[in-house]
């Protein structure tokens, strides 16, 4: 938000219009999480399942491969683990206590 | 067909930071939804756990221009806006393909912003209108709606010794849009992203109005653990609650079948909302449930033109 702290009413943008978009990056919300998902990358078949079902866009996707967690807003849900094909049966991402990371 | 290869390759038009419970399903919606745009969108979305959620002020998770007027009118104020822009178009001051969508909650579409969108729907104009369907007011604290299930325990159809919970089924708001006869109608789920994906590429390339239903597992309301929730869309899928099909000028297609019609106990049982179900007082409400799918899936693999 570009409006100041101490900004008067006729600074703030008219009719509640908020004008950045996607200014809730700012908000971070990996606070919220008791666990976490870890990646093993040599069961990672790069299947992007976790991508397109994380609901928080906390997993990072380059060249249409895994790069990694965002940590700053992963709350921890677990779905990109339960998701998870791996390989042969093993996975690529466990859920650990977050505390014990 | 996408691969999500090439889809990751596309921004994501919803930041993080959003304040959805943690495995929330519509994020997953939104995200696949407008991965499917081509074109710019403008959003406009009725009051509900997304808007709230996306839009604490002074922040937004959206990268679209995003409007929100009130709890029942979301269809109302995008066919304005959609009616503005082909008036600008006509004037030539706006020279670009602009594709609109609607979201709504299960509450803001079958209950409270129904009239508004039969009548956005009614009058034709070019937009698509998603429905998120979470099965309740999950935003005020799961209060039963007319897309709430038979037999679940909300705050309003409490399950206990006088009740087994919500008593009527649900209602099939998908069909109500169908008898509207516009050129799309889907039904989808964000487990089959490849199936939810393509229909919306479907429905904002059609001219007219579109109509998508699409459930929405629901961490808080359905009562499972917040790692459950494409498990279940998967399952309400996979058990014929929640069948995908399309029906395109009145064509039905089911687009997808499952190999194995499974039980809907197996999609009941994993949710903390149905617990009381399984009590054997209860028993004859479970069959009546499972006869409704089996009588709902046969009528509509009749429409589709499926074998039995």
């Amino acid at each position: 938000m570009s409006v100041p702290k101490d900004a008067g009413w006729k600074d703030v943008p008219k009719a509640g219009r908020i004008l950045e978009p996607g200014s809730a990056a700012k908000y971070e919300t990996g606070g919220w999480r008791t666990y976490r998902p870890v990646h093993i990358p040599e069961n990672c078949i790069n299947c992007l399942f976790c991508w397109i079902y994380c609901p928080d866009q906390a997993i990072l996707v380059e060249d249409g491969k895994f790069k990694g967690i965002d940590y700053a807003y992963c709350k921890g849900c677990g779905i990109c683990a339960t998701e998870c094909p791996g390989k042969r049966g093993n996975k690529a991402l466990k859920m650990i206590l977050d505390e014990e990371a | 067909m996408a691969t999500l290869k090439e889809l990751s390759n596309k921004e994501i038009l919803i930041s993080s930071g959003h304040r959805a419970c943690a495995g929330c399903g519509f994020p997953i919606i939104i995200k696949q939804a407008l991965l499917a745009a081509e074109n710019p969108v403008v959003v406009a979305c009725a009051t509900g756990c997304m808007e709230v959620c996306t839009t604490i002020y002074p922040y937004t998770a959206w990268k679209v221009p995003f409007i929100h007027n009130a709890f029942e009118n979301s269809a109302s104020t995008l066919s304005g806006v959609e009616a503005a822009y082909k008036s600008l178009s006509r004037q030539g001051k706006l020279d670009k393909k602009i594709d609109f969508i609607a979201f709504g909650g299960d509450g803001g579409t079958y209950d409270i912003g129904f009239q508004a969108l039969s009548g956005a729907m009614e009058r034709g104009h070019n937009m698509l209108y998603i429905c998120y369907d979470n099965q309740a007011y999950m935003n005020t604290g799961i209060q039963r709606s007319s897309a709430t299930p038979r037999g679940a325990n909300t705050t309003t159809s409490p399950a206990g010794t006088e009740s087994y919970g919500k008593k009527q089924y649900r209602k099939d708001l998908s069909a109500v849009m169908v008898a509207h006869e516009i050129p799309y109608v889907a039904q989808a789920s964000p487990s089959n992203w490849n199936d939810l994906v393509t229909k919306v590429k479907k429905a904002l390339a059609v001219e007219g109005p579109a109509f998508m239903n699409i459930i929405q597992p629901c961490v808080l309301g359905w009562k499972y653990p917040s790692d459950q929730s494409i498990e279940l869309a998967k399952l309400a899928v996979d058990t014929c609650f929640w069948p995908l099909y399309e029906v395109e000028e009145g064509e039905y297609k089911l687009t997808y079948r499952p190999k194995e019609k499974k039980p809907v106990e197996d999609w009941l049982k994993r949710q903390g909302r149905f617990r009381h179900l399984f009590k054997p007082e209860n028993a004859e409400i479970l069959k009546e449930i499972q006869e409704d799918i089996d009588t709902r899936w046969a009528r509509l693999l009749a429409k589709c033109g499926e074998e039995a």
